[in-house]
């Protein structure tokens, strides 16, 4: 080898490791493959006009998912992120692009969903003049995510987005925005994106402190009742093959939170179901019994605890959740562990803990066997029973994404979840109009399973816009439609606390929805013979493509049991 | 510093970083989780790019503690530091343009020497005057200047340390 060969290859070596200059905007991409982004959901607009354009020249490697709204979009990415434990991406332009999303932000930020979410912005000069779509973007998010950024330099942008990322993903997850203006996009700089990032402020804890760990097993041991209730933070923090081996370890008993579904011991006769408000009787009764109450990644909302005066009154309380302001906040505790669900239950895990529990095992079994779930059939279809004959049909590891409102609860109390991050539901916010946005940024994210959505005639016309992007994308979804022909959650309160008025819950007019599919190109079919139900579900859980069923339900079916707001556990009512 | 619906004051020292909209961002918490702001001083620290805030809020004992968690989720929230309002050394600064002439001007002055106030501008028909004391004594100053006319009060809200000798150090 020539001197000049060695010489022109060190050259190529040394350019190579050069940090290239770019503009904002292709900061942005690379930033974003730097981070093994894959998917982002995106809408474009004259603020971000630039950024698309370098996806459209740079972005090999990115699908581009455009939904029909913003809101949508935001929606999807949390489904995706929920699905798939990335972060959702979200770029959105200024003004009406980025107060769009807000909804599908506060969405997440309830329910710990780690989004980031770009927004364009106008030019620097222009900002704080009510520019041509200018809104106060970090202004408004501010109380709604977990950090936001108002990127003023672009010598900023590698940096910010990798703070983001890290902040969204680290810690309890959250929604992380940032507002980049027009003119940084344009203007250059090094790229160079930053290997690993550390921030004074901001140091989430892992483990749990040793002490409080022995002092779980000491209060198990003393415990004759213990119970755990597992919680949205087990989903999200990855922990469930953990929780499932604490479970098989120790035999205790399981109750879950809406945000817990997913949770899986061996053993059925472990399993209580759901809590709260509509919770099991037998698991409501669990945690009434209880002596020892072992909470793994809740917070512990007015929705689970009722009255949080005579909450586990019998019990004493530890707290496992990784944010430290979460122990203590609605509820008192006697044990707070302050780490993440998978490190606390992994040390758990390697204790030796002597339990002797058989007696109140049997006393919960025993009573589940006494009260169990149940509902009245009639001449009209109970969605209940659509509800089970989908989870008898529908493969065991089927995404299911829920609405809001009754579809969403009976969905929680009859479809047992067998996976972690597999039950998409907007629990914190209770958002109307998730479910479908949802159910499709599930299905980009997992072509391989099957996704089934469930949604209220109400919630579904909230995004109904979002069905244009099936085709588009090739995306399988299945879609069931529990059409009361009203507002139910709403209605059920009305005929329980105002004397059946029903104000503003009416839904008349409805549309033909298996019309509506159809418009869409997808395969849809109306329901209305209770004997035809068992046929139609299994069809579309067979189908090889997406489907809609339009099921119409007894109108005033109502979700039991129920627990008024703010009212004990025991003040239960089964019957309307 | 008791009020009537048994919440008491309490104060907090906020190291953040000063990156843009920190202020906004305390502030609206505090507001958020439902605590209403008696006074609120920020400053410059020794290191570049920190400051630290003294914050005056009401509540009761188990949402300040509350409050406490919530700022340390905010990014730029470095570090919250409870002071024991026993046990701290705490200050405030306030400027009062009052009206002063003839003979109140010399029974003014005799008053301002009591509490080793300054006069920090005479005109012709009164004086700006400067104390600075912590909020009792800044209190009663301005409830015997109340006879004279009060222009003007300018206070800075509280900055404070907690003492060398306190268990919260």
């Amino acid at each position: 080898m020539s001197i000049d060969t060695v010489y022109l290859i060190y050259i190529i070596l040394i350019s190579g490791m050069e940090e290239e200059i770019m503009n904002g905007a292709r900061i942005i991409v690379e930033s974003l493959k730097k981070e093994g982004v894959d998917t982002v959901f995106c809408y474009t607009g004259g603020a971000v006009i630039k950024i698309f354009d370098e996806l459209y020249k740079h972005g090999d490697g990115l699908k581009l998912i455009q939904p029909r709204h913003e809101q949508g979009g935001t929606h999807a990415a949390d489904g995706y992120a929920r699905s798939t434990g990335n972060p959702g991406v979200v770029i959105v332009t200024s003004g009406p692009g980025a107060t769009n999303t807000i909804t599908g932000i506060a969405t997440a930020y309830m329910d710990s969903s780690p989004l980031v979410v770009l927004t364009g912005q106008v030019s620097s000069s222009l900002i704080g003049t009510d520019a041509f779509q200018e809104s106060d973007v970090t202004g408004i998010t501010m109380p709604i995510t977990k950090a936001n950024f108002l990127v003023k330099d672009v010598e900023d942008l590698a940096i910010t987005i990798k703070k983001a990322f890290y902040i969204a993903t680290t810690g309890r997850p959250g929604p992380v925005v940032i507002d980049i203006p027009g003119d940084i996009q344009k203007q250059e700089a090094e790229f160079n994106y930053p290997e690993t990032i550390s921030l004074q402020s901001y140091k989430p804890k892992d483990s749990g402190h040793p002490k409080q760990i022995n002092s779980t097993v000491t209060l198990l041991e003393e415990s004759k009742k213990p119970l755990v209730l597992s919680g949205g933070g087990v989903n999200l923090g990855n922990a469930m093959a953990e929780m499932n081996e604490f479970l098989d370890k120790t035999g205790i008993p399981v109750v879950h939170t809406l945000m817990g579904k997913g949770v899986n011991p061996s053993n059925d006769d472990q399993f209580f179901g759901f809590i709260g408000m509509h919770g099991t009787l037998y698991g409501n009764y669990a945690i009434r019994n209880s002596d020892l109450i072992i909470a793994v990644g809740v917070r512990f909302s007015d929705r689970i605890i009722g009255d949080a005066k005579t909450y586990g009154k019998n019990a004493k309380i530890i707290h496992i959740d990784i944010d430290p302001a979460e122990v203590g906040k609605n509820i008192s505790v006697d044990l707070p562990i302050v780490g993440s669900a998978k490190s606390v239950l992994k040390e758990l895990n390697s204790r030796e803990i002597r339990l002797s529990i058989s007696d109140w095992r049997s006393e919960l079994v025993k009573y589940k066997e006494e009260y169990p779930l149940v509902y009245t059939p009639g001449k009209r279809i109970k969605p209940q029973n659509i509800i089970e004959l989908a989870r008898r049909y529908f493969p065991e590891d089927t995404i299911v994404a829920t609405d809001v409102g009754q579809n969403q609860i009976w969905v929680a109390q009859h479809f047992r979840i067998r996976h972690p991050r597999s039950f998409l539901s907007s629990g914190g916010l209770g958002t109307m109009g998730y479910g479908l946005p949802a159910a499709l940024g599930a299905a980009v994210g997992n072509p391989d399973k099957q996704i089934l959505m469930f949604a209220g005639d109400g919630g579904f016309q909230m995004n109904m816009q979002e069905l244009g992007i099936v085709r588009k994308y090739n995306l399988k979804v299945k879609m069931i439609i529990l059409d009361n022909n009203y507002l139910g959650m709403v209605r059920q309160w009305q005929e329980l606390l105002f004397d059946r008025r029903y104000s503003g819950t009416d839904m008349e007019f409805n549309p033909d929805f298996v019309k509506l599919a159809e418009v869409f190109n997808i395969r849809a079919v109306f329901l209305e013979d209770p004997e035809k139900v068992e046929a139609v579900i299994r069809d579309l859980a067979e189908s090889e493509d997406s489907m809609l069923v339009h099921a119409a339900v007894d109108p005033e079916e109502n979700v039991l049991p129920m627990v008024p707001a703010g009212k004990s556990l025991s003040e239960v009512i089964t019957k309307l | 510093m008791n009020s009537d619906n048994g919440y008491t004051d309490h104060i907090v020292a906020v190291l953040v970083h000063n990156n843009p909209g920190v202020l906004s961002k305390v502030t609206s918490l505090v507001t958020r989780r439902g605590f209403n702001i008696d006074s609120i001083s920020a400053g410059p620290t020794r290191q570049n790019d920190m400051f630290r805030l003294t914050i005056v809020v009401k509540g009761d004992d188990r949402s300040i503690e509350q409050i406490q968690k919530q700022l340390y989720k905010i990014i730029d929230v470095v570090k919250v530091v409870p002071i024991n309002k026993n046990r701290m050394a705490g200050r405030e600064i306030c400027l009062i343009k009052v009206k002063a002439s003839g003979k109140e001007r010399h029974e003014m002055l005799q008053i301002i020497s009591v509490f080793k106030a300054n006069v920090v501008d005479v005109g012709t028909n009164g004086f700006i005057v400067e104390i600075t004391g912590d909020s009792d004594k800044i209190d009663s100053f301005l409830a015997l200047l109340e006879p004279h006319q009060i222009i003007d009060v300018a206070r800075t809200g509280i900055v404070a340390m907690n003492r060398w000798d306190n268990p919260y150090n």
